[in-house]
């Protein structure tokens, strides 16, 4: 799965949710796609299954096994979603519909896309809750999500999305709504997965730390461009971006507060993907900036090898000018 | 409950829920009083033949206009001598079946229609959702009456008339619900999991808003069943001399001076019959909407 790149406009008011943005994404890797709110993460792995509503119009290609996702008929793409291509989403407490018992939420992917028995598809959901460490799966495959927790619910979720071994497993922020320690659990999981089943993995967050965690490679994301993108120790260590170091910056760490104990926040918010400036977008925001950031966009340049820097004043330490 | 059963119950989810609606239904004394009477009209109209003394024709010349409490006529008997009880059980048989038949046609008719409005939207949603605003323009029972009218006066087409008249009702809570349900993220988990339109409707949509059409069939019910006395009443529904509330109703009219009781058993009958549905509905709903923890 390589060369994708993604660009649309929603229509009320033309938003630039995703703006020309590529990525590749290796056979077995780990893809953080970081960023904060609204700043089109979801959006473009949406994009890549069709998942938008009419309204959005999505230009760009995806290509996945050759074959472009955006131009290709929506039966084949309906034959990749779940089946090569699989997605856990960020809600695990409402992603699962409460009137079924779990097993059957799994089979019904399983005979969707492999034509299983209901007793094959039954005997492989037992196996897919084992394999996402839940306890007593044969128990559990009969209970409703109701009486699951968020984190078995989520265990579930990712059980589903890996019944037809697919080739790339996309999970939308999978432990937002989870407890720390919860958190933990499910990122040690998606690692065990992508070791053991080879599975490639996007992994949308807003959380640095998780990404740090997991990651092979990062793409840090702001109103729809992407500011950056690194290998994660290359990205932890020499952060180019002012954006990403501000970001580093809001990480809590022992050490990391200033004097009166407060986490560095990065001033001003998000802007509105509606009034774009053609400028920089994160220069309203950013201590580096200056007219020519006020008046052109940034290209993506490559700072080092791998290393792919928007900004025109990049570097991991800033003299002022 | 002995040792086993509690240990099957534990292990049972289902079995486990349904003891849980069983017990926030029976904390509500109106819906069992509602459950029960509707069970007891219901009983009256499928045992009709053994339940009442006498047949709805039966004459009994001796007695005609006999006062409620006369011996072997509990409720009195009419211009003709017909024992009102009885004619009151035999009636109940016409009240529930266009009650139950016409609701469940209802449901036939507005649950795919609501299902591909709320879930397709596109052009077709609006279309059907002007349209069933017009429908409800009319009060239900001039459509009910207008339909019969047309279909012409029978039992069956009185039904089919009720029928289609409460459907437009339904359409427009069928397609809400389907236009709220849509949204949810199992259904887009769904979608992302590669299922088809088809599958997402009948697994995914109708299912989860089944709770919502019990309570609302609960409550179209006596809606039909007094459409039914009304069709009956002006002679579009049941034809004398089978036996209705709505038939009695309108015998009763000549003799209201002398036996205005004859006018009040039957209303009675209607009245119990449609509360009886309106008091299980509503005690339905509050056990089944999960929005109420109670």
């Amino acid at each position: 799965m390589r060369d994708l790149s993604v660009r649309f406009d929603t229509d009320d008011g033309t938003v630039h949710a995703v703006d020309g943005l590529s990525f590749t994404l290796d056979e077995g890797q780990v893809l953080g796609v970081v960023g904060e709110s609204g700043c089109g993460k979801s959006v473009s792995v949406m994009a890549l299954l069709r998942l938008l509503p009419p309204t959005a119009h999505v230009t760009g290609s995806a290509e996945f096994d050759a074959v472009d996702l955006l131009s290709a008929p929506l039966s084949h793409v309906r034959r990749v979603r779940g089946r090569e291509i699989a997605f856990v989403f960020q809600e695990p407490m409402t992603s699962l519909n409460p009137a079924f018992r779990v097993g059957n939420q799994i089979g019904e992917v399983l005979r969707r896309h492999l034509g299983l028995s209901r007793g094959d598809a039954r005997r492989r959901a037992v196996e897919l809750l084992d394999l996402v460490r839940i306890p007593a799966p044969d128990r559990r495959v009969d209970e409703y999500p109701h009486q699951l927790s968020g984190g078995m619910r989520q265990r579930v979720m990712i059980a589903m999305a890996l019944a037809c071994d697919p080739k790339v497993l996309i999970a939308d922020e999978p432990t937002t709504a989870l407890d720390v320690t919860i958190q933990s659990g499910i990122l040690d999981l998606l690692r065990d997965i992508r070791e053991r089943l080879g599975t490639s993995i996007i992994l949308i967050t807003h959380n640095l730390g998780v990404v740090a965690d997991i990651a092979d490679r990062v793409i840090v994301m702001y109103a729809g461009r992407k500011a950056e993108e690194a290998p994660v120790h290359e990205l932890f260590a020499r952060p180019e971006h002012p954006y990403t170091i501000g970001l580093l910056g809001a990480v809590p760490r022992p050490g990391g507060a200033d004097k009166q104990g407060r986490l560095q926040e990065i001033p001003g918010r998000v802007p509105s993907l509606a009034q774009l400036p053609s400028a920089c977008a994160f220069a309203p925001r950013c201590p580096r900036a200056d007219d020519l950031s006020r008046s052109q966009v940034p290209d993506l340049r490559e700072v080092r090898q791998d290393h792919l820097v928007a900004c025109f004043h990049p570097g991991v330490e800033w003299d002022g000018g | 409950m002995s040792y086993a059963d509690t240990a099957a119950v534990a292990i049972n989810p289902r079995a486990r829920r349904r003891r849980l609606l069983r017990k926030r239904f029976l904390r509500r004394p109106l819906a069992v009083v509602g459950l029960l009477a509707a069970l007891a009209f219901i009983g009256a109209a499928v045992f009709a033949p053994v339940v009442a003394p006498y047949s709805a024709s039966a004459t009994d010349f001796n007695a005609t206009l006999a006062p409620a409490f006369t011996p072997h006529h509990i409720l009195g008997t009419d211009e003709l001598g017909r024992d009102v009880l009885s004619r009151i059980i035999w009636g109940s048989r016409a009240s529930i079946q266009a009650g139950v038949l016409a609701t469940l046609l209802a449901m036939v008719i507005a649950v795919p229609i609501g299902l591909v409005a709320g879930y397709y939207r596109g052009w077709i949603d609006p279309v059907i959702a002007r349209l069933t605003d017009v429908l409800l323009a009319f009060p239900f029972l001039i459509v009910a009456v207008g339909l019969a009218a047309i279909l012409g006066p029978s039992l069956t087409n009185a039904t089919l008339a009720l029928g289609i008249g409460a459907a437009p009702g339904l359409i427009r809570i069928a397609r809400g619900e389907a236009l709220a349900l849509r949204e949810e993220d199992y259904v887009r988990a769904a979608v992302a999991n590669g299922a088809s339109d088809p599958a997402i409707l009948a697994r995914h949509i109708f299912p989860n808003m089944l709770s919502t059409l019990i309570v609302q069939a609960t409550v179209t019910i006596p809606g039909a069943i007094i459409g039914e006395a009304v069709l009956s009443f002006l002679g579009l529904g049941v034809q004398p001399p089978t036996p209705s509330w709505g038939v009695m109703l309108a015998d009763a009219q000549s003799y209201l001076s002398q036996a205005p009781r004859l006018a009040l058993y039957p209303g009675i009958a209607i009245f119990a019959c449609s509360l009886s549905f309106n008091l299980l509905g509503d005690g339905l709903r509050d056990v089944l909407d999960p929005r109420t923890t109670r």
